[in-house]
């Protein structure tokens, strides 16, 4: 036996390998579960509209929010859809991929081996947060993709009236609805990484997943309540509806910055806890 | 290269809750030997491979694989040692090919163009060809062991850290396995075997180490730890008072009657192959007294007696 001699299909190691992260998507997309769950997500926008349509709210209600503009141009229905799933439906699709990512394997047991191939454990960090930030985008995108296309259908594009009453060309409308979901994905992302920390704490991906769910709940009923407001900037669900801000005309950037940070210091956070945590841990499972 | 293909020193792991489950064991295990790893259930065989592999830290001591110091070389080292630790682990909902296909993909150092051949060879080599496209989560016992097998052989090794690789396996699987190691060893390729079934020591390990209340209690060839426990010889007549006076006669030890069986030390601990009595001269012993013999055997310390002796009779696990 000798070390020198380089076996079969043994390459030096590229520098980078999109392989591992491709797989791990493929494990995502191939899951029925997520499948269910993205079923869902793109049922909203298909009740909403049909509601809208069937019940026909007198025209002038509403003025100036999403919902009450839907019937004006179908690109509300895909905004007012994100509007109604952000608090709930959204955080609990990234919760559920978030608490599974390092629990997920660990309590199958499959973690000790790719550890073992070895997957060195940050590159598996990057990989499995890499992989929740595409399926919070996907999700985003999948929830504007059919409220649009449901929309159009049923009332019509245009001319998209914007929340400050300036009328902007359709195009601009959609290029608006994209750069919102971009900013939702953001949002997404920093509570992605307070889950992936949770997810490195157990070998329980229910349990990581449900309190995950807890605490986006739970910052949101702090942000309702007036007393609290010393504390709503620091919640990590505080920003997420800024995005109405992009509907605006002009766009006031400097709304849209606050949440920004507040997404990118939790990631910083807990992707660093989540690493530290991880990269010391004994696997036992 | 150096000679050993593990080595460690002092490797020490104390868990939080206080529990040293390995202590300062000095594991030697040469390259190209098939090492038996034994050990009770809960003596520390299982938390060994966890350090050995990275995915367990040490309280205290180093530990190298393949010559290469662990865990710093883990990226260098790890591609050229498969591993099967504490059973098989699959994504349930995947087919096993799927499953084969993940853990190459995570493999750096693996040409993705030929990932569909070491795959299907993997498969191939465990018989697991015809079945490895239904879901893990449908596969027997034996098949799921056999998928761990092929994972830890996906790829050309040079070290096999295998964890009770038959559990579970029919005869025919367990028979399979055996010849499987025996010809990757004929290869060059150095086997950890952790295992409980002696039988399966004896026919095929080389080497064996001895665990104990995480304690390495011995450790070397095969046939110098066999050596270290005394032959006995077992006379089978029916004049037992006559025969054990004739044994005692030639200075046989530990000479005890039970029924019409006779057994005695023949040679002392360390001095198989030169005991101080040759086996022959007994017998001729035991004929010219006009001792009726109806049976005579010369048994060479077993390694189940030889295991026993090292780590206590008990049934207890290990706290």
């Amino acid at each position: 036996m000798s070390v020198a001699e380089v076996p079969a299909g043994v390459v030096a190691p590229p520098l980078v390998s999109t392989r591992f992260f491709r797989s791990e998507l493929l494990l995502i997309f191939g899951r029925r579960r997520n499948w269910v769950g993205m079923a869902v997500l793109a049922a909203v926008p298909v009740v909403l509209a049909i509601a809208v349509k069937v019940t026909a709210p007198p025209a002038g209600s509403d003025v100036g929010s999403f919902i009450g503009n839907i019937t004006s141009n179908g690109l509300f229905v895909a905004l007012a859809s994100l509007t109604l799933e952000i608090p709930l439906f959204l955080p609990i699709a990234v919760a559920a991929i978030a608490g599974d990512a390092v629990a997920g394997e660990a309590n199958q047991g499959t973690l000790r081996y790719l550890l073992s191939v070895p997957v060195d454990r940050t590159r598996l960090l990057l990989v499995k947060f890499g992989a929740i930030v595409v399926f919070a985008l996907i999700c985003t995108l999948l929830v504007a993709a059919v409220g649009t296309l449901l929309g159009l259908v049923l009332f019509g594009g245009g001319p998209v009236v914007t929340l400050s009453g300036s009328t902007l060309p359709f195009w601009s409308g959609v290029g608006r609805l994209v750069l919102v979901c971009l900013y939702v994905t953001v949002c997404l992302t920093g509570f992605g990484a307070i889950g992936m920390f949770v997810s490195t704490l157990t070998e329980q991906p229910i349990g990581a997943t449900i309190a995950v769910m807890l605490l986006a709940f739970a910052s949101q009923i702090m942000d309702a309540i007036p007393q609290l407001s010393v504390i709503h900037r620091y919640l990590p669900t505080h920003y997420w509806l800024s995005f109405a801000e992009l509907m605006r005309d002009p766009v006031d950037a400097g709304r849209l910055v606050p949440g920004l940070l507040s997404a990118l210091a939790y990631l910083a956070i807990f992707g660093s806890a989540g690493w530290a945590r991880f990269s010391g841990r004994d696997v036992t499972s | 290269m150096s000679d050993l293909a593990i080595s460690s020193r002092g490797l020490t792991k104390r868990f939080g809750s206080g529990q040293v489950a390995v202590n300062a064991v000095d594991l030697a295990v040469p390259a190209g030997s098939v090492y038996g790893f034994l050990g009770p259930n809960g003596s520390g065989k299982t938390t060994s491979i966890r350090l050995l592999l990275g995915l367990v830290r040490p309280t205290a001591g180093r530990h190298d694989l393949l010559g290469e110091p662990m865990p710093q070389r883990a990226a260098r080292v790890l591609p050229r040692v498969g591993a099967l630790v504490e059973g098989p682990a699959f994504h349930p909902y995947l087919s096993g090919r799927d499953n084969l296909r993940r853990l190459d993909a995570a493999d750096r150092t693996t040409d993705p163009a030929s990932e569909r051949q070491r795959v299907d060879a993997a498969l191939e080599r465990v018989g697991l060809l015809a079945a490895a496209g239904k879901r893990y989560r449908i596969f027997s016992l034996g098949m799921r062991q056999r998928l761990a097998i092929a994972a830890a052989l996906l790829r050309p090794r040079e070290l096999l850290i295998l964890d009770e690789p038959t559990n579970g396996l029919d005869p025919q699987g367990t028979r399979e396995v055996r010849q499987l190691l025996t010809a990757l060893a004929a290869d060059g390729i150095t086997v950890l075997l952790s295992t409980h079934l002696l039988s399966e020591v004896e026919q095929i390990c080389t080497h064996v180490g001895v665990m104990h209340l995480g304690r390495l209690v011995a450790q070397g060839e095969l046939a110098t730890l066999r050596a270290q426990t005394a032959p006995r010889v077992r006379v089978l007549s029916p004049e037992p008072a006559a025969a054990a006076k004739i044994l005692g006669d030639l200075g046989l030890t530990s000479v005890e009657r039970v029924g019409e069986t006779v057994t005695a030390v023949i040679g002392e601990a360390g001095t198989a192959g030169g005991t101080t009595v040759p086996p022959e001269k007994v017998v001729a012993a035991l004929v010219h007294a006009d001792v009726p013999v109806r049976g005579f055997e010369v048994s060479t310390s077993d390694l189940e007696e030889m295991f026993v002796e090292l780590t206590g009779e008990g049934f207890d696990v290990s706290g």
